[in-house]
């Protein structure tokens, strides 16, 4: 097999987008039909609506306009229901970055003793088997009724569906940390601090950073919904405001945008977990 | 009478037998000792319990019955006295050559700086001839530099006792015979005492003072302690052409594939003092006669009985 050069890959990406983007065009393509309403009518409500020309659905070059205007000026701020989408990313990107802090907070540590404890594992076992596959949205009215702030509602709600992956993890991670390792540090009479944090933490790093991936993975999942939710501010929220706007442009842009900055997310903790990685 | 620097007295080792079986004993009372500076090995087949004693010389598993006395205190649980080469060599893999030694060189002298440290643990590494792989991930180590940097954690601690659990097992023959030549050049110059598992016979009698021979597991024992009365400055090149090497062999050799199947103690012999034989001398290859059995309380070194039997 020949070694397929560098530039294969990308070329072909390009390719494909562009027959994506062609196949959109197409078949939005704006035709002007004859005239199916009465003329007056079509006069109030604009030609193009009336004739049954336009879809809906606005086609590649709409949405890449509208995206050139929201990369352009991504932060103004028109009032409570205009602002940029850059703002409203920012917020959403806050309200997943600090839940998701909480919930490492809570979860590597708990985890490590989970790990290390097979009593407390076993008596948490039937608790988290339960918590886990609780949809985190389940939990947004009791969060709206004991915290009454929709804005740390939603922190919670990502606090709550990042946790467990996380702590699973951990637990596992620090439950199969192989008994030679442990062996060594025991033999070298290491502290019992020392071995936690210098043997069983990089030991169960690789599993713990792949807990974490995926907590950052639901977690920027569930807050575009929570914010349809909650309201106020959010790119969830901005995706539900121009739906009702009836703006399919600027929710394509938007949805665009959550896509672009998921991988992001992802990225970046995958750097992470490539740097505390280790051959055997 | 002295006592020896390390003293094994009355092991057993027992698994409990599940659902109303009866107990499973891997090895009962065993007996031996090692005096300071001495390299002792271990050979017996699978399953017969060397490594459990191992352990339990390292302090990382209990035995059932039994104990085990070290410069006069009882081994309760691990210690820095106790340097451990593990047979799969268990280097911390997120961690350097380096590193790995600093490791236990951090722990055994807490008070130091890193520089002290890290000069310390060059030096033990440098020994093993990895002076040029100190940066170097275990990954990135063949298996034979895995082990020697395994090696130089343990000595780089300063031990009182080194104890090697088969540490060659899994290297290819060229590269066993050049540690092997590494440690028994470092053991002579550092007088280490040393207590190692090995299933080569050419192994135990190129680096011991004495092979320890067991019978096959359940109900392991001691079978016969045998001495290596070649002169200890033994190089891999020219062992074998010593006239006392071929009949030590044949003797490990003969034991191993004939009579540690059916010892179970056939001889009635004393656990407490397994026969001491030396092969290797004319005549030797009788048990040494015992000097008066004392009681159990006193048990004796070889020693003396061998004084008795070499008049």
């Amino acid at each position: 097999m020949k070694p397929t050069s560098f530039w294969a890959a990308p070329i072909l990406s390009v390719l494909f987008f562009g027959l994506f983007v062609g196949i959109w065009h197409f078949s939005t393509q704006q035709t002007l039909g004859e005239v199916t309403v009465d003329p007056e009518y079509a006069a109030l409500i604009g030609a193009q609506a009336a004739t049954g020309g336009q879809s809906a659905m606005p086609g590649p070059l709409d949405v890449g306009a509208k995206l050139w205007e929201h990369i352009r000026d991504p932060f103004y701020d028109r009032g409570t229901n205009d602002k940029g989408i850059g703002t409203q990313l920012i917020y959403s990107i806050g309200r997943v970055l600090i839940g998701f802090a909480l919930a490492a907070l809570v979860a590597i540590p708990l985890g490590f003793v989970i790990g290390m404890s097979p009593l407390i594992y076993k008596a948490l076992d039937p608790f988290i088997q339960v918590l886990k596959p609780i949809s985190p949205l389940a939990w947004m009215p009791l969060a709206l009724y004991t915290i009454k702030d929709s804005n740390i509602s939603a922190v919670f709600v990502i606090f709550i569906c990042s946790l467990w992956p996380m702590l699973v993890n951990t637990a596992f991670g620090v439950a199969s940390v192989r008994k030679d390792w442990l062996n060594v540090a025991r033999t070298l009479e290491v502290s019992s601090l020392r071995t936690a944090f210098q043997v069983i933490l990089p030991a169960a790093a690789p599993t713990i950073m792949t807990g974490m991936r995926i907590s950052v993975g639901i977690a920027w999942l569930v807050i575009v919904a929570a914010e349809m939710l909650v309201g106020g501010t959010g790119i969830g929220y901005f995706v539900w405001n121009e739906w009702n706007n009836l703006s399919i442009t600027n929710i394509i842009s938007a949805i665009l945008l959550i896509g672009l900055v998921g991988m992001m997310l992802d990225t970046m903790l995958a750097q992470l977990a490539r740097a505390v990685t280790y051959k055997e | 009478m002295s006592q020896p620097f390390l003293k094994i007295e009355g092991l057993t080792k027992r698994f409990a037998g599940s659902g109303g079986a009866p107990d499973f004993t891997v090895f009962e009372n065993i007996f031996f000792g090692i005096e300071k500076g001495e390299f002792a090995c271990i050979i017996g087949h699978s399953g017969c319990g060397k490594t459990t004693i191992l352990n339990v010389l390292a302090g990382l598993d209990e035995a059932t019955e039994g104990g085990v006395v070290m410069g006069g205190r009882e081994i309760a649980g691990p210690s820095l006295e106790r340097g451990v080469v593990f047979q799969s060599h268990a280097l911390l893999p997120w961690l350097t050559a380096l590193g790995n030694v600093a490791f236990g060189v951090r722990s055994r002298w807490p008070q130091w700086s890193s520089k002290q440290i890290e000069a310390h643990s060059i030096r033990y590494l440098e020994m093993v001839g990895l002076g040029g792989a100190l940066h170097k991930k275990p990954a990135e180590l063949s298996g034979g530099m895995k082990q020697r940097v395994g090696i130089a954690r343990a000595f780089a601690i300063e031990p009182k006792m080194l104890l090697l659990d088969e540490p060659f097992g899994a290297l290819d023959a060229l590269t066993r015979g050049t540690i092997q030549d590494e440690l028994l050049s470092i053991v002579q110059a550092t007088h280490q005492t040393v207590f190692m598992i090995t299933h080569d016979v050419d192994e135990a009698i190129l680096l011991a003072d004495k092979v320890l021979l067991m019978s096959n597991g359940p109900y392991a024992k001691i079978a016969e302690i045998v001495e290596i009365t070649m002169p200890r400055d033994r190089t891999r090149a020219t062992v074998h052409h010593d006239p006392q090497y071929y009949r030590i062999r044949n003797h490990l050799v003969d034991f191993l594939v004939n009579r540690s199947k059916t010892y179970a103690g056939e001889q009635g012999d004393d656990p407490v003092h397994p026969p001491v034989v030396r092969p290797g001398l004319d005549g030797g290859a009788q048990v040494v006669p015992l000097a008066k059995t004392p009681t159990p309380s006193d048990q004796a070194s070889p020693g003396p009985a061998l004084r008795n039997a070499s008049n």
